[in-house]
């Protein structure tokens, strides 16, 4: 049996429900079909319900075990890269969400920080611990996000593992009512700017945000126990997509799936920026490399998280917000010549920013280190050997937002 | 190991090598000669203990030519490290170190789509993030921003 | 009432009469579940079709039957057409057999069971065509895990059916709810218990329900067999689909639940008997929107390896229980 891509080779006059005719100097055309005896080509293609966005896997099959897989990405590239080239320090950050616009103020926050550290400019005080607490909110919502998309994935849209989304979409709403009452946005911001953040809270915001924390911290425990006590879950998660240490640091992954194949490594801690090392948090590290160390990484990772927002909202300073004066054109930045690369510790990983400024209001070269991206290039080298349906596991515990990915 | 036992090391075993700290927040910065560049590679994974790759990625520095930059990491001592090596005005072409550092691969082929660098020793060098039949490479200085492409297929 | 009519007038109105009710039932069967599942998960389901979304399965039915027979060009036409019918044939015979009181069912055969469990395994063949038909590598994946799956749980299946069989010692479905009269089944001793639980695990995997429902994974296989369907042939799939789980659920409270057993006049019987199904798919709906799904060798082990033995040694008591009692035991 053949799937063909097209019937472009047919006679005959050509029929409306064909679509485009593909010519011969057009673009290459990937024939789906038999590869040989047993096995079987198959397209995971850039639409598919647990794609997490748009990604193509060719899987090469025989019988339900997948021996190949050519990831292609691509899909969602808009060349962020040149686009900074021809945006101005000020206009940036608000694009810079677009990346990973799950937990988008990451990205802000090391553009921002690149153009800080070759400026020399100083952040304050107020504006550092409100910079923490935001990206510790941001990685709950993302962490939140991935739970849900993952029990989906491996329950099925119309299963219990749609169950499990819905309870973490409505714990992530709470937490886009904060934002949304502090930002003005939900999903992708503009709230960091060159010297500090753009907006201060509003009255009131503190003791919401506490609420919510506490909320989100108990409900955390429920579905604990609703996927752990589960045989189900925990017999397709176990043992599946074992990422080994010297495998991990030689791809380059980072964030939880480095931490659970057993690297202690941690921006926060090793690297710490931000005034991160006024507050107690600890590292979680898991040594199985599976699945299910991923997951129990980003679960405790969920409590560290909502401890450092609340001891972030206790010791709130006073002060200003930002150290630059108020935004009056766009071009009003200026960095002066110099590089820097920057790392922020997000929610997927090491979100890194190379910014090459010339002295002028725009950059000169911007490279963004997509966690995802580097994250993503595990595929290859730990899906053959598993069959089709821990894929699916896989993608959802390596966690990719296609915005990092392809940029 | 220290920061400057590294930068010790470094200037021992490659002595027409520049080691600086040009880019903030990179504590050892290395320049060296793009023939040296795959002996550095091998040198910092095995004698500095930097395993981890971060990124691979390249500049276009106009009329000076393409630059190729990578950043590597020992996480046990926290020594980081970047190193570069300027392929000459005119030049884009450059040792792969995919069959040293394996997350390499896709870091390559997107210089290699952005810039059209090629790798020598890459083993599956393709465009990674535009499409196949894509023209030009994007991020020289040389491809304008409104350059006009045919619609996708 | 129904005694005194000459009997080939009720052969032919009896089964129009149960297909028309089945069908009924069936479609608001469809939103007893969605609200059930959207009340478990902290929402309100279907709504505003309808006063509290009573009309919403006939909205459904509207839209399924206005919409575009979309056929791929390279499918299999014969057996793509015929599939849904196949399919749907056995899912509706079932309910032959089934007494809803006692005399009250189309043809209450005196191998009852057998033939429920017959013709619902026919219902693969169904399956296999439309995957097969479809002409899709994701439905033909689909297809070959349908088979591998019904094959290794319409056993543990039977296995835990002939237990109540074996209790009441016919496989007259009316005898064996006639049995039932002092004690339901389902309150024997561990045997009871056992074989029901027993009898709902292989019932969910025979059915293709989550956590098993591999078969139509949405998240790797997209729909699985039936993703190329559309339309009225979507709607025979899934009422072929919600007419076996009904019927299993049927089936389920009958042999362990007592049947029409309850208090009050007789003519409430049948009323007990639809909510003891309803009880049954209730049971069947929560476990599904409850667990995520398990891989397809994983759930062959699970039948093969631990449902299929302890089925087989449970009925081998069941039989040594039986003869002690007919021999004078307690």
């Amino acid at each position: 049996m053949s799937t063909r891509a097209t019937h472009a080779d047919r006679e005959g006059p050509r029929r409306t429900d064909e679509g485009p005719r593909r010519t011969e100097d057009g673009p290459r055309r990937i024939d789906l079909d038999y590869a040989g005896s047993e096995r079987l080509t198959m397209n995971m293609g850039p639409q598919h319900p647990s794609a997490h966005g748009v990604f193509r896997a060719i899987l090469t099959l025989e019988g339900e075990q997948v021996v190949g897989v050519d990831a292609v990405i691509g899909y969602l590239h808009r060349c962020h890269e040149k686009l900074s080239e021809t945006l101005t320090y000020a206009q940036y950050p608000s694009i810079a969400s677009k990346t990973d616009y799950v937990a988008a103020m990451t990205s802000e926050f090391a553009y921002v920080r690149a153009a800080e550290q070759i400026g020399k400019i100083d952040v304050p005080k107020r504006a550092q611990y409100l910079r923490v607490i935001t990206s510790e909110l941001q990685r709950v919502a993302s962490h939140l996000l991935w739970l849900g998309t993952w029990c989906l994935d491996l329950g099925g849209a119309l299963g219990g593992g749609a169950t499990i989304f819905l309870y973490c979409i409505r714990e992530r709403e709470l937490l886009l009512d904060l934002f949304e009452s502090l930002v003005g946005a939900r999903l992708l911001y503009g709230f960091y700017q060159v010297g500090g953040v753009r907006y201060d809270v509003p009255p009131g915001w503190v003791a919401t945000c506490r609420e919510t924390v506490d909320l989100i911290d108990a409900r955390i425990s429920e579905y604990e126990h609703m996927l752990e006590d589960n045989p189900f879950f925990m017999a397709r998660v176990q043992g599946v997509g074992v990422v080994s240490r010297a495998l991990a640091e030689d791809v380059g992954i980072s964030g939880p799936l480095l931490r659970g194949s057993g690297v202690n490594h941690d921006l926060r801690r090793s690297d710490p920026y931000s005034s991160y090392d006024d507050f107690q948090f600890t590292v979680p590290v898991e040594t199985a490399g599976d699945c299910f160390a991923r997951y129990r990484v980003r679960m405790v990772e969920f409590r560290e998280s909502l401890k450092i927002v609340r001891q972030a909202l206790d010791g709130l300073p006073e002060g200003p917000i930002s150290s630059r004066p108020g935004l009056k054109s766009v071009a009003q930045t200026r960095i002066p010549k110099g590089e820097a690369y920057v790392r922020v510790e997000g929610a997927r990983g090491e979100v890194g920013c190379y910014l090459i400024a010339d002295g002028s209001a725009k950059p000169y070269r911007m490279k963004w280190r997509g966690a995802s991206f580097s994250n993503l290039a595990i595929l290859p080298h730990i899906i053959p050997g598993h069959k089709v349906a821990d894929v699916v596991a896989i993608m959802g515990s390596v966690d990719p937002v296609f915005g990092e990915v392809d940029r | 190991m220290t920061l400057d036992q590294a930068r010790t090391l470094i200037s021992q075993r490659f002595a027409t090598a520049q080691v600086d700290a040009a880019v903030e927040g990179v504590p050892i910065v290395v320049t060296v000669s793009p023939d040296e560049w795959t002996t550095f590679a091998q040198f910092a994974k095995n004698d500095l203990q930097c395993r981890f790759f971060s990124f691979l990625t390249a500049v276009d520095w106009k009329e000076q030519g393409l630059e190729v930059v990578a950043r590597l990491d020992n996480l046990d001592d926290r020594i980081g490290l970047m190193m570069k090596t300027k392929l000459g005005p005119g030049a884009s072409e450059c040792p792969s170190i995919t069959p040293i550092f394996r997350g390499a691969n896709w870091m390559e082929r997107e210089a290699y789509d952005m810039f059209g660098i090629r790798f020598d020793g890459h083993p599956d060098l393709r465009r990674i993030l535009l499409s196949d039949d894509w023209v030009g490479h994007p991020l020289l200085k040389s491809y304008a921003v409104d350059t006009p492409h045919p619609p996708y297929r | 009432m129904i005694a005194s009519l000459p009997g080939w007038v009720v052969l032919l109105i009896a089964p129009v009469v149960v297909l028309h009710v089945v069908i009924g039932i069936v479609t608001y069967v469809t939103l007893l579940e969605r609200k059930f599942a959207a009340r478990m998960q902290s929402r309100i389901g279907p709504y505003r079709v309808g006063p509290h979304g009573l009309l919403q399965p006939i909205a459904d039915a509207v839209k399924l039957m206005m919409k575009e027979d979309v056929v791929p060009t390279a499918a299999d036409k014969p057996v793509y057409n015929l599939a849904p019918i196949v399919f749907l044939l056995p899912c509706m015979l079932i309910f032959a057999t089934i007494p809803f009181a006692p005399g009250l069912g189309v043809a209450d055969l005196n191998i009852g069971v057998l033939f429920f469990l017959a013709i619902s395994s026919m219902e693969i063949v169904g399956l296999f065509m439309a995957g097969w038909g479809s002409n899709n590598k994701y439905a033909l994946l689909s297809a070959m895990r349908a088979v591998n799956q019904a094959i290794s749980y319409d056993l543990p299946f039977i296995f835990a059916s002939l237990v109540p069989v074996l209790l009441a010692g016919s496989l007259r479905l009316g005898d064996i709810a006639a049995a039932q009269s002092g004690l339901w089944f389902v309150f024997y001793p561990v045997i009871g218990q056992l074989a029901f639980i027993a009898f709902i695990a292989s019932t969910v995997a025979a059915e293709n329900r989550a956590p098993f429902d591999i078969l139509e994974a949405e998240s790797e296989l997209v729909a699985g067999f039936r993703v190329e369907y559309s339309g009225m042939k979507f709607a025979l799939i899934q009422l072929g689909e919600y007419a076996h789980i009904l019927g299993s659920s049927f089936l389920g409270a009958l042999l362990f639940l007592g049947a029409w057993a309850g208090p009050g006049p007789e003519w409430l019987g049948p009323v007990w008997f639809l909510i003891k199904a309803m009880f049954v798919f209730l049971l069947v709906t929560w476990v599904r929107w409850s667990f995520v799904r398990i891989r397809v060798d994983q759930i062959l082990a699970l039948s093969w390896k631990a449902l299929l033995p302890m089925t087989l040694i449970l009925l081998l008591a069941t039989a040594f229980v039986v003869v002690w009692r007919t021999n004078g035991g307690v």
